[in-house]
């Protein structure tokens, strides 16, 4: 049983997830704006640490990720939330002198396993970062880059990806007669929403956003929160966000992280109104020295 | 841990200020038309329907601050719950001040009036009601979660003053048909008086939840005191 409330999801408890199939959890004390319901765990980070070197950057992380859910991560500048991200689909592997100890399993396999290849994991596990970084070609091959990389050759599958990808992204509208114009044309806004539909072109389990709407402006920013409400219905998303009030309108679990530890984790409704530690208080209230 | 919002926690001083405000003169008006009825002063109660708009405009600026505070600075956990309490808690003020408005009206009906007997327990219920608003405004004001037992704890005594004078007013009326619009008029001064202990007690309840994230319902259900520990934020 999780205790969201109190954090009793340590390491000594049993893993919920060994295989493929997701194990369902109750969330009996905790209601998810407003609605209790039952919780599928999607990742989970077991007695997570993480070193740049000699600099322990993440301490003791516990975590589950529910499925089809966002959960926001908050906390100051240098607390471990982008870090911990980048474990997820093992970004982290490219920076020299980075070490993660414990365990991090989505869908039950642990993607520090020997064998797992990173390429594949980020497939699984895509990522959004915080400026749209659209590659410098048609907003067409954006999309349909990763699919070919994949494999896929036939040119019907390849448009009807594009095609369902940057519906899903809410971009379909505007871009949809001016796929052959390249896509560094766009607005960053819509930039933003190609590079969503660009994850989305390769199917992953879950999606990794990090800050990816604090480089736009409010109505862009707004575009892209209505975005991730209507993606969760089939995407799993974490969410790494400086903006408190973005996180509490569209998420539905919050971690709250300091100094490399996760502090608090719980129902976003509760973090928000009543949260249980006096830090997490003091950092949404704005009154973190 | 340093404050770093100076200009918001002034701002939340203030709001506490004028709430304080309101609350002390509707405090005011309820010992006022309590005195009025007692010394049967028509002029005194017609002071009091006056001061009623005072109080009526100081909810609509309270409840003016509050909304612009929501959307101006995004107020989160107890800053929240405390503006959330203030909305609630500047509306049960506004109902006491109406009530002390019918109780002025009851004293202007009565007017000179002889009573049937003197009156001893709508003055000391009154006092019970004075004292409830001065101590539910004080728990809001000084956080005070003292106070707040204090008041639910209050409320008992006048529910059963006020079974009390019930029963009184039922039996000199059947006694005394005469005497039956004068004490029917009294019933309702009771009635008035019980109900503006019952918005005091709303008022703690609020304050309760303001500094603890806890209902106070909740708090009375069994393991409700584990509650989250936030009386040091």
């Amino acid at each position: 049983m999780i205790k969201l409330e109190n954090m009793e999801f340590n390491g000594q408890q049993q893993a919920q997830t060994k295989t493929m199939a997701a194990a369902a959890v109750p969330t009996p004390d905790v209601a998810v704006r407003s609605q209790k319901r039952e919780e599928t765990v999607r990742a989970e980070a077991k007695d997570v640490n993480f070193f740049y070197g000699d600099f322990q950057a993440l301490k003791n992380i516990n975590i589950h990720v529910f499925d089809r859910r966002i959960t926001a991560l908050i906390g100051p500048s240098g607390c471990g939330k982008s870090t911990f991200l980048r474990t997820l689909n093992r970004m982290n592997d490219l920076i020299e002198g980075a070490r993660v100890e414990g365990s991090i399993t989505i869908d039950g396999q642990d993607v520090n396993a020997p064998g797992v290849d990173a390429a594949d994991l980020r497939k699984r596990v895509g990522m959004v970062f915080q400026r749209p970084n659209p590659f410098p070609m048609s907003i067409f091959d954006n999309i349909a880059y990763g699919p070919r990389i994949h494999g896929e050759k036939n040119k019907k599958a390849l448009g009807e990806i594009v095609e369902r990808s940057l519906r899903q992204a809410a971009l379909w509208d505007e871009v949809k007669d001016v796929q052959k114009r390249s896509a560094l044309a766009l607005s960053g806004g819509q930039q933003q929403r190609l590079c969503i539909a660009r994850v989305l072109a390769v199917e992953p389990e879950v999606v990794l956003m990090d800050e990816p709407a604090s480089a736009l402006d409010p109505n862009s920013t707004y575009r892209i929160e209505e975005l991730m409400t209507e993606l969760k219905n089939d995407y799993t998303i974490v969410l790494v966000t400086h903006n408190m009030q973005q996180a509490a309108r569209v998420s539905d679990y919050t971690g709250f992280f300091l100094r490399g530890e996760m502090k608090e984790f719980g129902a976003t409704d509760k973090i928000f109104t009543t949260p249980e530690q006096k830090e997490t208080e003091d950092y949404i209230r704005g009154r973190f020295g | 841990m340093a404050l770093t919002r100076v200009h918001f926690d002034e701002e939340l001083t203030d709001l506490r200020s004028k709430i304080l405000l309101m609350g002390t003169a509707t405090e005011e008006m309820v010992r006022d038309a309590v005195a009025a009825l007692v010394s049967q002063n028509r002029k005194q109660a017609e002071s009091i329907i006056t001061r009623d708009d005072a109080v009526d405009a100081m909810q609509l600026d309270i409840e003016t601050q509050c909304l612009r505070l929501l959307a101006c600075q995004q107020p989160m956990a107890s800053d929240l719950r405390m503006i959330g309490a203030a909305l609630n808690i500047i509306t049960d003020i506004e109902r006491i001040g109406d009530h002390a408005v019918d109780i002025s009206k009851v004293a202007q009906r009565i007017g000179e009036e002889m009573f049937y007997k003197p009156l001893v327990d709508i003055p000391r219920l009154g006092e019970l009601a004075q004292a409830m608003l001065h101590d539910a405004l004080e728990a809001f004001v000084h956080r005070d979660l003292a106070r707040v037992d204090k008041v639910i704890t209050d409320d008992d005594a006048v529910d059963d003053l006020y079974s009390e004078m019930r029963r009184d007013l039922r039996r000199m009326m059947q006694e005394d048909p005469g005497c039956v619009v004068q004490a029917s008029h009294l019933l309702f001064v009771a009635h008035y008086l019980e109900r503006i202990c019952d918005h005091c007690t709303n008022i703690v309840e609020r304050v309760a939840y303001a500094e603890t994230g806890r209902h106070k319902k909740a708090l009375h259900t069994p393991g409700g005191e584990s509650g989250p520990n936030l009386r040091a934020a």
